[in-house]
This record gives C-alpha cells, structure tokens and sequence, in this order.
C-alpha cells in the first residue's frame, strides 16, 4: 500500500502507470532498490561479522594477512572464549550487568507505569504539564549529569556499587517508558474504566485488573526497551564503578581488558560478542516490540 | 471525592476499610503515584543538573569541598586551547554526523518503504547497529582502524590496490576525527531510516495517485509530497539525533580517547578527562555547562527551523 513512495518503477502498477513504460521495470528496480539495499546491509552488518570471525580465529591467522585470507578462517578455535570465560572475571561482570538490567528495568517499569496512569487516566489539574516534565528530562543527556550525579552518588555512599547503577539508569528510563505508556493507556477505551467504577472498582483494582491486562503490549515494549537501554549505558558505569568485580559489561571489556600496548584483538572482539549476544538475542524475540516501540516514541 | 464516598458507605452492603477509602481518594492516589517516577527523577536528574552548574562555579576537587569562585572556571575555559579544540570538534561532528545520518538514514528509509521478499527481515537486521552497545561496536571499529592490520588498509592495498600503504586512521587528527564520524554515522543510520520509515507510512498514498494523475515526476513527489510532509517527524528525530551526537561520548572515550594530541575531543570526553580521571569537578562541571547553551540553540534551531520551514510552505500551498 505505502510503497509508492519513491520507486517509481513499482512491478505492482507497473503496467497502468505511464513513466514506468519508458524503462524495464524490473532492471530499473535493481539498480535503485536492491543494489543500494544491499550496501547498506553489508556495511551496516561487516562489523558484526568483523568481530564474530575475529573472536575464532587463532592469533596466526588474525596478524598475517599474507598466508591466510583474512576474511575466512581456515581453522575456527574457541581458546579466545576460553581465555575470557575463564582467565578473566567475565561471567561476573556479566551477571553484575544481568542484574543492573533487570533490576532497574522492573524499577523503571513500575515508576513509569504509575506516573501514565496518573497523568494519562486520574487526569488533574496540571497533568499535561507534568508529563511534558518527564518529558524534557528525556532531553537531558548524561554527558552532562555525570560529574555531579558522581558526588551525589559519592555523598549517599553507593560509589562502587551497582546499587548505585540501578537507582541511577531510571532517570533516562522513566522519560522513555512513562512517555511510551502515556501513548498506550491513550489507546485503551475509557468507557471500560467507567464501567468498572460503575461496577464500584476502585482506582487500584481499575489499574490492575482493566488498564494493565490490556496494556501489556505497551509494558513489554517499554521493558525489552529499557532492557537493552541499561546493558548498553556506559557513561556512568565508567564514572561510579572502580572496581573490577562491579564492572558491567561494556565499562570491564574497555578497561580491564585493554591491557598494555599490544591488544588481544581475539579476547577483544570475543568479549564483544559475547557482550552483545544477550541484547540480540532478547532483540531478535521481540523486534515488531522494538520497531513499534521506537517509531510510536517518535510519533508521540 | 468524600462525597461519593459517603454515598458509597451509605449504599454498601459492606464497610470498605479505611486504606482502601484512601486509596480511593483522588488526590492522594494521584500523590502516590506520581511519587517513585518524580522522586527518582528528582534526586538523580534535577538536582544534579542544578548540583552541576553550582559547581561549575567552585573549585571543587575529588575529596575537597570547594568554594565559590565566580566565572573564574568559565574564565579559565575561555583561554584554553583544548576547550576551543573540544568546541570546534563537538559541532563539526555534530554537523557532519548528523547530515550523513540523515542523507543516508532517509535513503534507507525510502528503499526500505518498497515491497520486496523478506522486507520484515530486513528491517530488523537494519536495526542491529542500534541495538548492540556502542562501546562493543566501537570496538570493532578500533580493530578495523587498526594501523597495521585494518581490513580496510587490506581491501584497499592488496586486492583493489588503490594505495600502496596502510591508512593510518587513527595516527593523525584529521583522519581520526573523520573515522569517528563514520563510525558515529554507521551507528545513527538504523534509527534514523526506522523513525523516518514510521513516518513516510503515515503519508496517505492518495496524495501520491493524485500527484501522479498530474503528471508529477518521481522527484516532484518527493520534493511536494515527501519531504513537506516528513517535516515534522524529521524535526523531532533531528533535535533528538543533533542532542545525542553533540553529547556523545562512548564512541570518542573507547576508539581514541580523545588523541591523537587531544584532536579529537568532543566536550563530554573533556569533561570526563579532567573532572573524574583528573579529579577538577569544578572545572569538569563548567566543561560539562558550556555544553548546555550550545544544546538549547541546536534544539530550537532544528526544531523550530524545521517546523517553520513546513508552516512557510503550507501557506505557499494553499
């Protein structure tokens, strides 16, 4: 339906519309849709492959272009993963960002989850003005937080723990999932909560039996979101976290495993891609979450 | 609200107890539930953000209380030629970054908005960049800018051979701040082409069949229908994209940390330098609030400009 946009040479209509007679569709459409497609997926995805293949090769292959051809590996070996699994403190760092995840993922959850139904449902005086609030605060990057959320951080004694990490991931979350919730809680009928309060519901139970049941598309976009928000922060993983047992995933690969001036480039990209397998993961069970979650952000 | 819940008392075969009548009453439900988003953001947001510019005019250092002392931060800013070096970078990636996101981002997004085999596939195999840590695929990127043993050097030297040497992408301050941007932009374009395909969806195919019962040419349709109509969207998602490449910092912090000879530090990675690994918070506060005027004028100008510009030519239109 939308895909007249701006291929002109469109096999569907191809016969009825005048342009397209001039040109063979079908050449036409090669060469302006899936060659450029094409580049842009094998630039955007050569990274990836760059580090999986990296993360299997043995250290000869990866440092002589010459004999080997360094796009496939001739002999696949696993003693960079081994190396990581058990030569460094790699699982704990990953459970430490497993836990900072989920945690402040359900805190983030649950604040935002309230706040959408205080502004979007108990509507009062001034609610549009708190959520434009919450809002803005979405704009507010953390490059600039940091250094006095450090001191903060510093002067309620939570430096070095990844308390400190959960309480602190909601300020970037609450924006995002109270804003998503808001769109969501906007698409349910109100007439199902009047009839419930009718029926002598209270709030509560309106909240939790009607609105969230029905919400729940809207929770898991919000949460898988969130999710991947916090496995991916850095910033102030970097900035309260000092030692290496705390580390989360992204802070430990950059500073303890870069180590000296000669890079481990297989334990390197091998940390990444175990790194980045958890997220793709959970991303590859819920992308239609993902994309709608993202564009109905956009749009709201 | 205590009337109905007089009346409710007065009607029920059974006496609610008092929490659930308070829980029942309005204002207080409303207080309660605003309380863990607005805490949350209040402790760990606000009054950081006013903690922050405070100390901007302090001297406060790691383990020191500082006292106040003026513009004497911002003063010091001004005659630093690394902070001139951090501005300059900061808007010329910004700049640069954003445009290459946004030319590309908005072709993908047109070509992915076709229908072709496998189309929700595509989609989210597009999405990748965005979804893995930056930190991670920065490092991937470190690896394919490796000076001795870069792929790209590689392709480039041995199979094509265009060049006899390796590039040296991260050995001198013009190449390293250019492989940045790239790396900046490959990771920008997924949200961009994914936002702006959500909103070419929304544009109504009539207008497409009308344009081209007019005769419209391709890029007619684009120019008229497309763009004007994408406006909007691109306004939000610009602002959005122009607030988060001028704050970014992981991809600076995890290829070059700022070198080669402090070349490529954006205002965050200064900021970091100096306020934690150097222990200034004041003078990395006020690195950290020279960002602020800088943010506010991109944001309205994008986002004003941008709305403007539709507003100019919906009344060119009618």
């Amino acid at each position: 339906m939308t895909d007249v946009a701006a291929s002109p040479g469109n096999s569907n209509v191809s016969s009825a519309t005048p342009e397209t007679m001039s040109w063979d569709s079908r050449a036409r459409r090669v060469v302006m849709i899936y060659l450029p497609l094409a580049c842009f997926v094998l630039i955007l995805l050569f990274p990836f492959y760059w580090m999986a293949i990296t993360s299997f090769k043995p250290n000869a292959e990866l440092l002589n272009f010459k004999d080997h051809n360094p796009f496939w590996i001739t002999s696949p070996t696993l003693a960079h993963i081994k190396h990581l699994l058990f030569n460094t403190a790699y699982p704990t760092w990953l459970w430490t960002t497993m836990i900072v995840a989920v945690c402040s993922t359900f805190l983030s959850l649950f604040a935002s989850t309230l706040a959408a139904y205080a502004i979007e449902r108990l509507r009062f005086r001034g609610s549009p003005y708190v959520g434009l609030g919450i809002y803005l605060a979405y704009l507010v990057p953390p490059s600039i937080l940091f250094i006095p959320l450090a001191t903060v951080i510093v002067q309620f004694g939570l430096f070095d723990s990844p308390l400190a990490l959960i309480l602190v991931y909601p300020t970037f979350l609450v924006p995002f999932c109270t804003w998503l919730l808001i769109g969501y809680f906007k698409s349910i009928p109100y007439e199902l909560e009047e009839c419930a309060l009718v029926d002598g519901a209270t709030r509560l139970q309106i909240l939790r039996r009607i609105t969230l049941p029905l919400a729940v598309p809207g929770l898991i976009s919000a949460g898988i979101f969130s999710f991947t928000l916090s496995w991916n922060e850095f910033i102030y993983a970097l900035a309260f976290i000092q030692s290496g047992a705390n580390k989360t995933v992204p802070v430990a690969i950059l500073t303890e495993l870069v180590t000296g001036d000669v890079y481990q480039w297989g334990a390197l990209m091998a940390g990444s891609l175990l790194g980045s397998l958890p997220v793709a993961l959970f991303y590859s069970l819920f992308v239609d979450y993902y994309v709608s979650s993202l564009t109905g952000a956009v749009k709201e | 609200m205590s009337v109905t819940a007089l009346s409710t008392r007065g009607v029920a075969h059974r006496q609610p107890g008092w929490i659930a009548r308070l829980l029942d009453y309005k204002p207080f439900l409303i207080v309660m539930c605003l309380t863990p988003a607005l805490g949350l953001l209040g402790v760990f947001l606000t009054y950081p953000l006013g903690l922050g510019v405070w100390l901007a005019f302090t001297d406060t250092t790691i383990g020191r209380r500082g006292v106040f002392i003026g513009f004497e931060n911002f003063q010091y800013l001004l005659t630093d030629p690394l902070w001139w070096g951090a501005v300059f970078y900061s808007v010329f990636y910004t700049a640069v970054a954003t445009f290459g996101k946004f030319a590309l981002g908005f072709w993908l997004a047109l070509l992915l908005n076709n229908h072709f085999p496998f189309k929700s596939l595509l989609r989210a195999i597009v999405l990748l960049p965005w979804i893995v840590p930056t930190v991670l695929s920065a490092l991937a990127f470190w690896w394919i800018y490796d000076p001795q043993f870069s792929i790209i050097s590689y392709l480039l030297v041995e199979v094509l051979g265009v060049r006899t040497t390796n590039v040296d992408f991260l050995g001198t301050p013009w190449a390293a701040r250019f492989s940045l941007i790239v790396a900046n932009i490959w990771r920008g374009i997924p949200f961009v082409a994914i936002s702006l395909l959500a909103g070419l969806q929304t544009i109504s195919p009539s207008l497409y069949e009308a344009a081209m019962l007019d005769g419209a040419t391709a890029w007619q349709r684009f120019r008229y229908i497309t763009f004007p109509m994408m406006m909007p969207i691109l306004a939000i998602v610009m602002t959005f994209s122009i607030i988060f490449t001028f704050t970014d910092f992981q991809l600076v912090y995890a290829i070059t940390r700022g070198g080669p000879v402090n070349s490529t530090h954006l205002l965050a990675t200064l900021a970091f330098q100096r306020g934690i690994a150097g222990g200034e918070l004041g003078e990395g506060a006020a690195i950290a609030v020279s960002m602020i005027p800088f943010l506010v004028f991109a944001t309205l100008f994008s986002y004003f400009g941008l709305a403007r510009r539709k507003w100019q030519q919906g009344e060119a239109n009618d």
